[in-house]
């Protein structure tokens, strides 16, 4: 077997460096490690060329078993991605730069993050945006974080609607600060109203709130942002971009912060990442914001160009007493976003909206119409809702499994009392054929219970 | 060049979608649609290519020009690692998750493990994470699994002891996790002074991170006496792993002392950049420190892996699911092309190149710590600042002939830093004509320093005007 190690120098070469350098041999080099401190053991295999380990990954793949047809979200989703996406984006020359530190030669990368930052203001309905964060969950939490410093208060109130993993997230990047987390109990899927607006009080930082929620049901939280602002909180929303090329921005209902995860725009599932977070702010919080900020200024002759900008707030500047610790972002998952966008454009952005949305109608009427399924989310949503089984879920979700069908997300392992739920997710890519297989496959499973 | 925007033109299309094949919905009530549509590019498909082509065009990367930039390990990225990530991308990661659902996942939990594995053979660890998604967000991970132990033991300690020339994540990620920092001085030696390291420990610090080798790519001879040291005061060892690189098959931070460690898979283990992330942010841990590692962790049982998803010691989830997966099938990958042998030799030769380059350059720039380097070195353009000449300048000499900068201003430490980190990947004809450069940069400081100030004249922008862009904060366009 013989392998790579891509390293171009001759024998000969190496001679010859060595020499330059005065050294006798390569161990002259490491003489600054002292013996006692080299390693113990470095056991690993031999290298194998390009084909054989193709192999063994394929190998690897197949142990995944057969494709599954998936009516699950959560957090990622099953969408349509144009071939140009991963076309333009695999260019080397944005997939193999590095962060634009320097301008003059980065301006293909900058000016792309520079219109993906409009387009994110753009879906969101917010005045600033920034380079991108890791992932949906991270950046919630990098938005908790902001609210903080913004009021420079320490409660959060936290809507139950928020994806569990977020919310899980955000305790986990919480947990040595010194604050209080209040987290509201959903009702039917929906923000139970009056409990949220209860839990607000002089203290609060700010309201974390998912649209649509978890459950699936799209809110209106135009008067859920007043009562925060009346409060002096922030409202901090959690926006699946998807559903914002036909819902109301968060924007224009009052937000002051809006994140999310990219991963529905154009990037692949690939076992949950890579994908991005975005943030989007009102400009007066800018300094506050966490991450890398592109800027539009001026070159020495007048003529547009982009820069990294405010980047005192960071932490290659300012240390511990920067807005964030991120410096590595998801920069060209938030380039395949910004192609994803541009691909489908203005009108083509709606239709997806809108395909997602029947696809999921027609799903919500042909389930609740089997014998004893009965609809929780009973209010408008957009591609996931949640349905109530006559028995347990994880059950049925897993007998359904083994005929390739990922029937949803059963809900007994987040909320005890929702064991016999189901969060359905219905995406463009749904055929109508694959969501009546869904429908037959699960009437067959339930009657089976009455036999 | 014109943004996308301002090449929109109403009514354009560019990608259609398939047609409904289900009845029409009723509309969402009013109050819950958008009043206008959001304002994306109304564009054609070509336009969409030659835009982003174009724009591309504006690039410098690996593929294209030498990318010596220091500590950011911009090494060659192997093509064929991407088509293992390609075999995974339809994979939805909630489906292990469900009832029944782990023989859906056993080969991307497998590919995980054994990348943990394989991790925790290189660097000595008893076991690694794969969830953190980048080296910052790892850092963070680490020092919250810090936390989790001490607090475990009933001791809530108050600081997190840095090193002056530390990465800046490296403050930035403690201070995330709830601490207060010390950072100590360098010594004349280049690392962290030892003495006044000592009267910084207390019981109270919780942990000590440190960069080995440093930002300076100097490997410190007193590590194990660091790591005595804190141990002995029941702090934490931690060890940031952005210069992995240089020690391959020679260190294992294990065997120094370290208890806690993160990788950066995309400077190590040549994934792409892809101009700022993502990355891949691998932690691993010491035995004592297993028990609080984050959810859901994959263990293997028998021949299957499972996810351990209740865990109360654990510091619970980082992010939403098992990482940056793709990341990790590239570096998978090339960790089984290279194999042992081929690691060692990354190593070596990067450390090889990093020194010829420092050799044949010392008489033309200041080298303010001047010892055998390892996988970097680190000039002061100090010299050339009293001609005006300052490390910027420099660096967009650099550009106009050719070369991506390496990393200046940085480690803070030194004045007018020059951070230069060649890879193992470079050939020695690359080095030498990088070096001419180099010499021809130092001749131009001394012969002619004001031509310095247009430079660069062969970008599509000239230098940009970095307090205008942060007094407009402009950040978004307004237009069309």
């Amino acid at each position: 077997m013989s392998s790579a190690d891509y390293c171009p120098a001759t024998p000969q070469e190496v001679r010859e460096m060595l020499d330059v350098i005065g050294a006798v041999g390569m161990d002259d080099l490491f003489s600054s490690i002292p013996s006692h401190l080299r390693a113990a053991s470095f056991d690993l295999p031999p290298g194998m060329t390009e084909f054989e380990m193709l192999d063994r990954l394929k190998g690897l793949a197949r142990l995944n078993g057969a494709t599954v047809t998936p009516f699950i979200g959560g957090g990622c989703y099953d969408h349509l991605i144009p071939a140009v996406v991963e076309h333009l984006a695999g260019r080397a020359e944005f997939y193999t730069a590095y962060t634009p530190y320097q301008p003059e030669c980065s301006q293909g990368t900058l000016q792309a993050l520079f219109e993906y930052q409009t387009a994110i203001c753009r879906l969101t309905g917010m005045e600033v945006a920034n380079a991108s964060l890791y992932d949906g969950a991270t950046a919630l939490a990098e938005a908790a974080l902001m609210a903080l410093r913004v009021t420079g208060r320490n409660r959060l109130v936290i809507d139950g609607g928020v994806n569990p993993f977020s919310r899980e997230v955000i305790r986990t990047y919480l947990a040595n600060l010194d604050l209080e987390i209040m987290e509201v109990v959903s009702r039917d899927g929906a923000i139970d109203r009056e409990a949220l607006l209860a839990a607000l009080d002089d203290g609060t930082a700010a309201l974390l709130v998912q649209n649509p929620t978890f459950y699936g049901t799209v809110e209106d939280l135009t008067a859920i942002a007043g009562a925060a602002h009346e409060k002096g909180a922030l409202l901090v929303v959690s926006s699946y971009p998807v559903s914002l090329g036909l819902v109301k921005s968060p924007g224009e209902m009052g937000a002051d912060i809006v994140v999310g995860d990219g991963q529905s725009l154009g990037n692949a599932m690939s076992f949950g990442g890579p994908s991005f977070g975005f943030i989007g702010a009102l400009k007066k919080y800018i300094r506050n914001m966490p991450g890398r900020i592109v800027g539009e200024t001026l070159d020495n002759q007048g003529r547009r160009g982009f820069v990294l900008t405010l980047q005192a707030r960071e932490q290659h500047i300012k240390r511990q007493k920067a807005t964030s610790n991120i410096c590595s972002n998801q920069g060209l998952c938030a380039l395949k976003g910004l192609i994803f966008l541009t691909s489908l454009g203005k009108e083509g952005f709606r239709e997806l909206a809108q395909l997602n949305r029947e696809k999921a109608e027609y799903a919500k009427e042909v389930l609740t119409a089997i014998e004893g399924v009965s609809l929780v989310t009973t209010g408008a949503t957009f591609n996931e809702f949640t349905i109530r089984l006559p028995k347990d879920a994880d059950e049925v979700v897993a007998r359904l499994l083994t005929q390739g069908i990922a029937a949803g997300l059963p809900l007994g392992r987040y909320e005890p009392e929702l064991t016999e739920c189901l969060v359905v997710t219905v995406t463009e890519k749904r055929t109508k054929a694959e969501i009546d297989g869904l429908a037959d496959a699960l009437e067959q499973e339930l009657e089976s219970v009455h036999c | 060049m014109k943004l996308i925007y301002e090449q929109s033109s109403a009514g354009r299309r560019g990608v259609r979608l398939p047609a409904s094949d289900v009845p029409a919905a009723v509309p969402l009530p009013a109050e819950l649609l958008r009043t206008e549509l959001a304002g994306l590019p109304e564009v054609s498909e070509l336009d969409t290519v030659r835009h982003f082509t174009n724009l591309s065009r504006r690039n410098y990367s690996v593929d294209t020009h030498f990318y010596p930039l220091g500590s950011c390990t911009m090494k060659y990225n192997v093509k064929a690692v991407e088509n293992g990530a390609g075999l995974f991308s339809e994979e939805h990661p909630l489906l292990p998750l469900l009832p029944g659902g782990l023989e859906h996942a056993q080969g991307s939990l497998g590919l995980l493990h054994a990348l943990g594995e394989a991790l925790a053979e290189i660097t000595g660890m008893a076991e690694v994470t794969t969830q953190p998604l980048a080296g910052a967000h790892g850092e963070m991970t680490g020092i919250m699994l810090i936390s989790a132990y001490h607090k475990a033991r009933g001791n809530k300690k108050r600081y997190v002891v840095v090193p002056d020339s530390s990465h800046g994540t490296n403050p930035a990620s403690a201070a995330m996790a709830g601490y207060e920092i010390i950072t100590v001085p360098t010594a004349s030696y280049g690392d962290m002074d030892l003495e006044l390291f000592r009267a910084a420990m207390s019981d109270e610090v919780a942990a000590v991170m440190m960069t080995c080798p440093n930002t300076l790519g100097l490997f410190n001879p007193h590590i194990r006496e660091i790591c005595d040291i804190a141990h002995s005061f029941g702090a934490l060892c931690y060890y940031d792993g952005a210069n992995l690189n240089a020690i391959m098959g020679k260190v294992r931070p294990g065997d120094v002392g370290f208890d806690v460690i993160h990788l950066n898979l995309h400077k190590t283990f040549g994934t792409p950049h892809g101009g700022g992330g993502p990355g891949s942010g691998p932690v691993g841990v010491r035995e004592a420190l297993v028990p609080f590692l984050p959810t859901p962790r994959i263990v293997k049982r028998g021949a299957s892996f499972i996810l351990e998803t209740e865990n109360p010691r654990s510091i619970g989830r980082t992010a939403n699911f098992f990482g940056n997966f793709g990341v990790m099938v590239k570096a998978y990958a090339y960790i089984l092309m290279l194999g042992r042998e081929g690691l060692i030799r990354v190593s070596e030769q990067a450390v090889l190149n990093a020194n010829y380059i420092m050799a044949r350059l010392k008489e033309y720039y200041d080298l303010p710590y001047d010892f055998t380097c390892m996988h970097e070195c680190v000039f002061s353009a100090s010299r050339q600042v009293k001609q005006g000449v300052h490390a910027l300048d420099i660096a967009k000499f650099l550009i106009d002939k050719g070369y991506h900068p390496p990393t200046i201003y940085f480690p803070l430490i030194v004045k007018d830093a020059i951070m230069i980190e060649p890879t193992e990947t470079e050939s020695k004809e690359t080095l030498d004509a990088f070096i001419q450069v180099m010499i021809e940069a130092a001749q131009l400081a001394e012969s002619d320093p004001s031509a310095f100030a247009a430079l660069p004249v062969t970008m599509p922008v000239t230098r940009l005007d970095e307090t205008r862009a942060a007094r407009s904060q402009n950040v978004c366009f307004a237009g069309c």
